[in-house]
């Protein structure tokens, strides 16, 4: 009897500090995503997915989803052109029904988009402790297609930031975790 | 007359794509959608696949069939000189199979003046075409199964109709990527079968000097192995013979399978 309580008990108690701990302070991932400008004749603010991907690269959570909501000239959903965020259209979007509550929204501008996530609230909600990908994939209407990744680790032991910097449709993507 | 002739180049294409499997196909303006809309299509027989030179295909026995498993009718159907046109619209969610099946049986043989003669069709016309005394009869069965895939939204599993040579894809056919290794399984008449020999080709041909054709043999698994290492549309031909004829005067059964994949770049 007194050997197993302790024993049983430990792990509990200690959860439970951990419980509390991550109660008292949550989480939080802001991400700062620049959209460049472009010279080119006819510019579309482009789609653009973010979410935080496994290591196998499913998908763990969609954080962002940028699109035009409105009908095209034509009478058609605009969603016609989701799939052409080709990564996320496969592992994730085709998956459920847009919108996603908190999730999507209209097109950004050119310029840094500032995003914050609180952990415990959608759409970041609880991330298990492990290693993962902040992903950011754009496409562009009569352009093209970008997709970046920033790996991190959840969760931060302190403020911590990473960048990873696109190439043609993204600029910096930085990442920064709070405990 | 006109009738006749008509008649006559139809039997003349239907029996040449049935003999040379090779070259047949249809193509898509798009394999995977996000929205319920209309997709175009083209279909031919040609020297190098999706390269439009030769004729136009013969799409009567085509089937385009929904996810809840009924039928959408091809609009717009345009028989050109090289090349059928047609569209759909496709509004449910899930994977839409297009399903171009043919079958016939091809003889030859001598007749009591030693003169060749031979026959191409179905099976009640062979019966009475080929006459009781003739020599060195060799008859031929021909199935073959030609398919695309269209997905709208959230892909749909496939169930093979366990008749003729048919393929069954590890990965969904509208999932493909590029790098990421696909298992293809061949059955026959509904089995795994070794033996299958499997042929792609690159779309854009026109725009290489080789033709870099992948050749791959089923293993006793009635499997393949395949890692798709550039984007693009891929023709798939694969072809097996046994003698599981469907009648009696057949010795010989050819099967063919041709798909078009798409692969998107990672």
């Amino acid at each position: 009897m007194r050997k197993w309580v302790p024993a049983l008990l430990s792990p509990l108690l200690s959860a439970l500090i951990v419980g509390f701990a991550h109660q008292a302070v949550a989480g939080e991932i802001n991400l700062k995503v620049t959209i460049p400008t472009l010279n080119t004749a006819e510019y579309h603010r482009p789609y653009l997915a973010i979410w935080i991907e496994n290591p196998d690269q499913s998908v763990e959570k969609n954080l962002a989803v940028w699109y035009s909501q409105k009908k095209t000239d034509k009478g058609e959903q605009s969603d016609k052109w989701l799939k052409d965020l080709r990564q996320w259209w496969r592992k994730s979007g085709r998956n459920q029904a847009m919108p996603l509550d908190g999730v999507t929204g209209a097109t950004r501008p050119v310029g840094e988009q500032k995003l914050n996530f609180i952990e415990g609230k959608a759409p970041l909600g609880n991330l298990p402790a492990g290693q993962y990908n902040i992903v950011v994939e754009s496409a562009r209407e009569k352009g093209g297609r970008e997709l970046v990744r920033v790996p991190f680790t959840w969760p931060a032991q302190k403020a911590v930031s990473a960048k990873a910097t696109g190439q043609e449709e993204l600029g910096a993507i930085v990442v920064e975790l709070k405990p | 007359m006109k009738f006749i002739i008509a008649l006559l180049s139809l039997v003349v294409s239907v029996s040449a794509s049935i003999a040379h499997a090779h070259g047949t196909w249809i193509t898509s303006s798009s394999t995977v959608l996000s929205a319920p809309q209309f997709v175009t299509f083209d279909a031919a027989s040609s020297s190098v696949p999706f390269i439009i030179d030769h004729r136009p295909l013969v799409i009567d026995a085509l089937s385009i069939i929904a996810p809840d498993s009924s039928k959408v009718l091809p609009v717009n159907v345009m028989k050109g000189e090289l090349r059928t046109v047609f569209d759909a619209k496709f509004e449910q969610i899930g994977t839409y199979r297009l399903e171009l099946l043919r079958s016939g049986f091809r003889a030859n043989w001598k007749d009591a003046e030693n003169k060749p003669k031979r026959f191409m069709g179905a099976a009640e016309a062979l019966a009475k075409e080929v006459p009781a005394d003739a020599k060195e009869l060799k008859v031929t069965e021909s199935i073959s199964r030609m398919e695309n895939f269209i997905t709208v939204g959230k892909p749909s599993a496939l169930k093979p109709t366990g008749s003729g040579l048919e393929l069954v894809a590890g990965t969904h056919p509208n999932d493909l990527v590029v790098g990421e290794p696909v298992e293809f399984t061949f059955l026959v008449d509904g089995k795994p079968t070794e033996g299958v020999e499997v042929e792609m080709i690159r779309s854009q041909t026109r725009y290489r000097n080789k033709l870099d054709e992948k050749k791959y043999k089923t293993d006793k698994d009635g499997k393949i192995k395949v890692t798709f290492e550039e984007a693009g549309l891929y023709w798939l031909d694969a072809d097996f013979k046994d003698n599981n004829v469907s009648n009696k005067l057949a010795t010989e059964r050819g099967l063919a399978y041709v798909l078009t994949l798409e692969v998107l770049p990672q």
